[in-house]
């Protein structure tokens, strides 16, 4: 369960990120882009809490 | 009342090794501090940051050579300077300077760092508001404000610093954990944001990146009203602009968890991501600003991210901005309830807040952050110089390391002379010489060193021994 939301919280990163690459491609519109971007913004800010603090937690940093 | 007990407690775990060297047990690797400094230098201030050194007129070259080489040299000091002595004393700065300073000098010490604290978080807010107020059509601040421009900002900056405030006064964790989660897509926005705008630069192909870099993005010309910046502004700003982390020691607390001092090539992580990379990006969105609006004076991350990367660019500048702010602020309450640790924690916050939120209404905050930056290291960066000195060479002049808590004395003149000498040679350097600010930092290391050795030497008394001490209490005591 625990590598699933990695890698949906992965997805979200990457749905982040490679829209504007395909914008500057031009496969893609920037209006298109923007709404991939917050597709996202919400994957990623629904699934990393799971995981990502737990190993923030053990460094006691 | 039992959520206030809570957090206290919480506060009271982190807070565990505050006056105590790190167990061998508790000592974490490199690799934990690469994520640590990642997330912690992509913040909102990158969102302004970066916009001002198209501002101020740097050109292409000048800003890639000098944000590399300035990044480099801040690595170098975190890892040799803050390193190297965060690993021997494992100390906190907070208690390594009461040990060497006294616990009045620490006082007078924090209340400095909370007012620079509270112009931080202050600035961050007003960068949130600009996102906050696209939905309001607000009448955004211009390059050259110093006085708000209008009621709806105001009012804006009021209700996030109201939220800001709340949350820093109950809920300093949740949003240390929300800042942890936040960062690795904050930079992804950054990337993205700048590479969705290329085009619209002008830039179709890797190979159109340099020379519209060069002639359009960062064109060498200053806008109305702002200084032009050479290469030796960038890299000394790149090096300095955490100058109170890294020589001024704050973050003997962080990296004083390391094992090995190497540990401190780890800000690489943050340097390079945040200072560079982000930096580089944000540039890129404000010239594209300048460019769609005839070089307009307005200065707003927000409409900026969100006109590149939609409602996701939008969000970034709000979290960038609250993230920031919500920690700082926090910070700046727990150094002004260090005067008095009776006062309550949420009340001396609420005033900070208040106080943060204010300063966050004047435009001039977010404007002039470059020089802000600057001088927050500045004044900060003469006790990483005497804490430098005083682990590492007072014992080979004859002098004693930690000096007051040896001889009991709650205020060490040598460190208070030497703040007052560095800070006062470094404001004639400017006033009398021009020198502009982003410079002084280095001749006033120097100046610095050179000054707590001297004072030590006038007022470094010679020690009895603590047993000798005690023998003739008990013969006092006998007669």
């Amino acid at each position: 369960m625990k590598n699933l939301i990695i890698i949906l919280s992965i997805i979200g990163l990457l749905l982040t990120i490679i829209p504007s690459f395909l914008v500057f491609s031009k496969y893609i519109e920037p209006a298109t882009s923007k709404i991939l971007m917050f597709i996202g913004t919400l994957i990623w800010f629904l699934t990393a809490p799971f995981w990502l603090n737990k190993s923030t937690e053990k460094s006691e940093i | 009342m039992s959520e206030s007990t809570g957090l206290i407690a919480k506060l009271n775990a982190i807070n565990e090794y505050e006056r105590q060297p790190i167990p061998e047990n508790k000592l974490r690797g490199w690799k934990k501090f690469i994520g640590t400094y990642a997330g912690e230098h992509t913040a909102g201030t990158e969102f302004v940051l970066g916009p001002l050194f198209v501002a101020h007129g740097a050109t292409a070259i000048d800003l890639v050579t000098g944000l590399l080489i300035g990044n480099i040299l801040a690595v170098l000091s975190w890892a040799f300077f803050t390193g190297r002595i965060a690993v021997k004393t494992r100390l906190t700065l907070y208690y390594q300077l009461e040990k060497i300073a006294g616990s009045k000098f620490t006082l007078l010490y924090n209340l400095v760092n909370a007012g620079l604290f509270c112009f931080l978080a202050g600035a961050m807010i007003a960068v949130s508001a600009t996102a906050v107020g696209i939905p309001f059509n607000l009448e955004m601040p211009t390059l050259t404000d110093v006085l708000p421009n209008s009621l709806g900002w105001v009012l804006t900056v009021f209700a996030i610093g109201t939220i800001t405030t709340i949350v820093a006064m109950f809920g300093f964790e949740q949003v240390s954990k929300f800042a942890n989660i936040a960062a690795p897509w904050m930079i992804m926005v950054f990337i993205a944001a700048a590479v969705g705008v290329l085009p619209r630069l002008g830039i179709n192909s890797i190979s159109d990146f340099w020379p519209v870099a060069q002639e359009t993005i960062w064109s060498g010309v200053p806008l109305e009203g702002q200084s032009k910046f050479t290469f030796w502004h960038i890299m000394f700003f790149a090096w300095f602009c955490n100058m109170a982390m890294h020589i001024g020691m704050a973050d003997l607390s962080i990296l004083r968890y390391a094992k090995k001092w190497t540990a401190g090539f780890s800000t690489a992580s943050g340097v390079f991501l945040g200072h560079y990379i982000a930096w580089i990006a944000s540039g890129i969105l404000y010239s594209l600003f300048l460019l769609e609006s005839n070089n307009s004076l307005t200065f707003a991350p927000g409409p900026i991210a969100y006109e590149a990367a939609g409602i996701a660019g939008a969000i970034c500048v709000v979290i960038a901005g609250w993230t920031t702010a919500n920690p700082t602020l926090y910070r700046a309450g727990l150094a002004i309830q260090s005067i008095n640790p009776n006062w309550k924690t949420w009340k001396v916050t609420l005033f900070v807040g208040l106080f943060t939120t204010i300063a966050a209404c004047f435009p001039a905050l977010v404007m002039q952050l470059l020089e802000f930056v600057a001088l927050y290291g500045l004044i900060l960066m003469p006790l990483g110089a005497v804490i430098f000195i005083d682990v590492y060479y007072m014992e080979r002049w004859g002098l004693r390391s930690n000096y007051a808590s040896l001889s009991g004395k709650k205020l060490n003149p040598a460190v208070a002379f030497t703040w007052v000498v560095t800070l006062g040679f470094c404001l004639a350097l400017n006033l009398l010489m021009g020198i502009e600010i982003f410079f002084l930092g280095l001749p006033g290391w120097f100046i610095a060193v050179i000054a707590y050795l001297v004072f030590s030497k006038l007022f470094q008394k010679p020690l009895v021994s603590s047993a000798y001490l005690q023998e003739t209490i008990a013969e006092k005591e006998l007669n």
